[in-house]
Formats: C-alpha cells, structure tokens, sequence
C-alpha cells in the first residue's frame, strides 16, 4: 500500500492516504466541511466539483472545493463557519 | 508545458471525457492545432476517472490495470488507454486543471486555474461539457456521508477508504449498479440496491438489451459482480436520520418501509446535461439538451457539441459524437458521415435509457416542508412552494443563487415544481475577482499561466 501523508484540519492531525484529495481527509476526520446559512453541518455530495459543499479553506485560502485539491504533506485545511 | 497567458487554438475543445477526447484526437490528427480543457487534474471525465495517485504521473495516462480489476473494468480500461494514448499521439494539447468562466467576445474564452487566469482563442469550438447527477430531495439528504452514487465512487478513487462500510445505494439509472459493483469490489457491504425504476420497465430495458451486445456483456459481467447483493425496484430512499452525519436510512422497498443502518448512502436519479456552457454561448436549448444538426454543428455554426449534452447516451454515444465533432469541425465531413450509422444506434440507446429510468411521481412527494432544496441558500421546500416559477423563487428566497448557481437545486426544481431554469449569466462558475476583472477588459492579463497536460 502507498504510504500516508498528514494534514492538519482545524488544527487536528489526520492521516490520509497519499494522492487522496482534501475531501477524502475530511470524511477522515470525521468533520462536517462547512456549516450551512441555517447552521447544518455539510459535507461533499457531488464529488465531481460542481456542489459546492466540501469548500474549506486550504492554506488559508477560503472556499476551496476539496474535492478538486490534492492533499500534500502538512497542508493546513480549516472549515469555514 | 505553456507560459502564455493567451493562447490559440484552430479547434478548442472544453471537456476532456470521453466525448471531449474522441474530438481533439479526430482533429488533431487531421493536422489542426487542438486544446483540450478540463477542469479536472487530467483527462478522463468521470467516466474515465483515474484511481488515486495515477493522478500526476501523466495528465493524459489513464487506467492502470490493477490485479483485482473485473473484465468489465479491465475493457473500459483498454478503451480509456486507447483514447488517452490517441489523444498523446496526436499531439493536441491538454490543458488541466483549467475551467472556463465566460467569453468575453467572440471567439475568446476566459478560463481560471489555481493560479491565476488566461485567455483562449478558437476559431472552431467542441463543447463536450458532460453530465452530473440528478440529486432529489428527501428529508435528512443533507447530512453528511449522503453523497451521489457517481459522488462517492469519486471520493473513493480519490482514496476513501470504503474497505467494511456499510454502503446503501438507491436511486436510478444504470450508474447505481455500476458504483455498487464498484464499492463491493473494494471492500464495501452493500445491504441493498433502491431502483426507483418498476420492473415492467427494467424488464423492456433487459428484453431491448439485445439491440446493443456490447451492453449484455456490460450486464453480465455486473450480475457476476454483484452476486449476493439484493436489488429492489419500485424502491427509494424516503428519509436519512442521524445526529452529526448519517447513521440510517429508510427506504420505500416495493411498498414496504425499511430503515437500515449505513456508514453512507449513495444516491444519485440519472444524470442531467451539462448546458451551462452552451447556452452562456448562445446555443439553441430544447427541453434541457443542446441541439445539434448531423455533424454535431449547435445553432451557432463555429460551435459543435458532443456527448451527454445533446443526448444522456453514455460513453459509446459520447465517442461517436465526440469523433463527429471533431472531424467536422476539422472540416473532414466525409469521414464524419461515416460514423452516422453507429450514432443512429447509440441514440436509440439514450431514448431507451430515458423511458425506463424517467423519474416516479411518488418521488416528488417525498420532500417534508421543513426539507432543504436549495443547499447552497438553505431554502426550504415549504418557502419555494408558495413561487410560481423559478425566476420568481430566485427573487424572492435567493434559491439557486449561491456558488453551485442552481446546479443542485435546478434539476429538483425543474421535477417538483415543473420550473425551467434554463437561464445563466457569466461567470458560469464563481471566479475570482482578477478573473472577473478581465472580464470588462479593464484590466490587461497580467501574470497567469497555463499549466498541465503536454504540448
């Protein structure tokens, strides 16, 4: 098997598999991806980009689809509420 | 690899799926200078998507076989490598990680990627945008591990581990049995497939079946994979319950109420044609598909669309469109006549496919008041039902107007209520502020580069 990688959400560390995307790493640990107008916990849905519902901030950068991004070692994924 | 940040193409093509790949690699061996677009990290489409960690080895290499692969996937692996190889050899140039957001005039398309943005000029264009998944609304939908079925095969290709989770799948359409299949081959439990579909009509679907061999071997090979699974029709998920994320679901199965405990719930109606693109273009729409004459030509005449767009036909509809396309737009009509025949019979496939997984009208009573349409505005299903149309509910509860710019909640909509939304501004994706400052042309592109693919 490949190896893993680690990246941090929300501060937490969280082993995933390399090559897998951010929000593979998200279901991983077990956190909603972002909160919605109403206050619902969200997670990926379409899987293919075009929902919008596993936007997270990745490196500090707000509304990223995690889908669309690879996870890289250390990358420092944060939820936007 | 490019640096422009403009850059022209003699036939561009957005899309890079199977229909998208089949016409940079007709036309570019016919000698015009090709681009192919995805917004993807590589080509393949959805259809066609890598397993993690092929992923940056080459944007253009696909499907690696692997020991524990089925014959059905090690065939539609042959076929992704014979294209992707093709598409190499000639020498069209893949350009990655790229989506486009608007044209700002004729000709030119504006496209955004991590980095920055750039400018595509065409003089032809092959638009092979694709298709997603139809999601309905049902009460609980919204938690999280509810995902399309087309939705979680992806996250799993892209390295969820799905080794011992408990997957309910439900829905319709031929995908749920192919992701089923999937899931199972990796290790997943599947306690039950929901086909919303009645058996009279899966029935005409098996006994019209023998009209495409190539599809009875698809199926076989899906029975032996799926051996042991139980598969319901006149079946669908009614609800999902759980605190956080999911933890079960209920199902109408053939007229019985089951709730079963799951990790995730794959659910996915069919598919819905990616028209955003095309009609931001001023391409003729009937009834939610591009039209198209019979070289693939839509009612502007330098732009030809191909694949899900113009028909829900699948992968062998998708390549014969795509080669037309591509063929035609590189002004080889002749070679392109010469693919009607097989086109006539992949469309035959799409109305089939249409007729027997066209959507129950029970499944437009399952929404509660309380049930979230809209995900993106958190708009409910009692709030958008005091509206008349879609335009009206856009006005006056912002339904459709967050960043997925209807894609959910238009195709439920159009279901429940019989609203059209055929209608889209630029930019057809959210971009960034740059990026819609070139759009006025106030402001010169100034630092962006293309990056993937080979050129």
């Amino acid at each position: 098997m490949p190896e893993q990688i680690t990246v941090t959400v929300n501060g937490a560390p969280v082993a995933v598999p390399s090559g897998a995307t951010v929000a593979v790493a998200m279901v991983l640990a077990g956190v909603a991806c972002r909160t919605s107008v109403s206050g619902e916990p969200r997670g990926p849905l379409c899987g293919m980009g075009i929902c919008f519902e596993c936007r997270v901030a990745i490196g500090g950068i707000p509304h990223c689809r995690s889908c669309q991004v690879l996870c890289e070692q250390g990358m420092q994924v944060t939820t936007e509420n | 690899m490019s640096r422009e940040a403009q850059q022209h193409f003699e036939i561009l093509v957005i899309g890079g799926g199977p229909a998208g790949m089949a016409a940079a690699a007709r036309a570019a061996e016919c000698g015009a200078r090709v681009g192919v677009v995805d917004d993807n990290f590589r080509l393949g489409g959805q259809i066609w998507r890598g397993e993690r960690g092929d992923a940056r080895v080459d944007d253009t290499r696909l499907g690696e076989s692997r020991s524990n692969d089925s014959r059905s996937d090690d065939g539609k692996k042959k076929e992704a490598s014979l294209w992707a190889g093709r598409v190499r050899a000639s020498g069209a140039t893949a350009l990655c990680g790229l989506r486009v957001v608007h044209q700002p005039n004729a000709g030119v398309l504006l496209a955004e990627n991590l980095d920055g943005f750039c400018e595509l000029t065409y003089e032809k264009l092959v638009l092979a945008t694709g298709a997603r998944e139809r999601f309905l609304p049902f009460p609980g939908w919204t938690l999280p591990n509810v995902m399309g079925a087309g939705g979680l095969q992806a996250m799993v290709k892209s390295g969820l581990p799905i080794r011992g989770k408990r997957v309910v799948v439900a829905g319709t359409g031929p995908l749920l049995l192919a992701v089923a299949a999937y899931l199972r081959k990796h290790g997943a439990e599947v306690p039950v497939i929901c086909e919303q579909a009645s058996w009279s009509s899966l029935a005409k679907f098996g006994l019209a079946l023998p009209g495409w061999p190539e599809k009875i071997v698809q199926a076989l090979q899906l029975k032996r994979d799926l051996a042991g699974v139980p598969f319901a029709a006149n079946s669908w998920p009614l609800a999902a319950h759980g605190q956080q994320t999911l933890e079960t679901v209920t199902i109408s199965r053939a007229g019985q109420n089951e709730s079963i405990r799951c990790d995730f719930l794959a659910s996915g109606f069919h598919l819905i044609p990616n028209i955003e693109l095309p009609l931001l273009l001023g391409c003729g729409v009937n009834d939610g598909l591009v039209q198209v004459d019979d070289f693939q030509t839509t009612t502007v005449p330098s732009i030809f669309c191909a694949g899900e767009p113009t028909s829900i036909g699948g992968v062998e509809l998708a390549l014969v469109e795509g080669q037309i396309a591509g063929l035609a737009a590189a002004g080889r009509r002749s070679e392109a006549k010469a693919l009607f025949g097989k086109r006539q019979k992949a469309r035959r496939f799409a109305r089939l496919l249409d007729r027997t997984f066209r959507l129950r009208s029970e499944l437009g009573g399952l929404p509660l008041p309380e049930t979230m349409v809209c995900r993106c505005e958190d708009v409910s299903y009692s709030r958008l039902r005091q509206h008349r149309s879609w335009r009206a509910a856009k006005l006056h509860t912002r339904c459709g107007m967050g960043p997925c710019q209807g894609r959910v909640c238009g195709p439920a909509t159009q279901f429940l209520f019989n609203w059209n939304s055929d209608s889209i501004r630029p930019p057809v994706f959210p971009a960034r502020v740059e990026t819609l400052a070139a759009m006025d042309g106030q402001s010169h592109l100034r630092h962006s580069e293309v990056t993937g693919g080979q050129s």
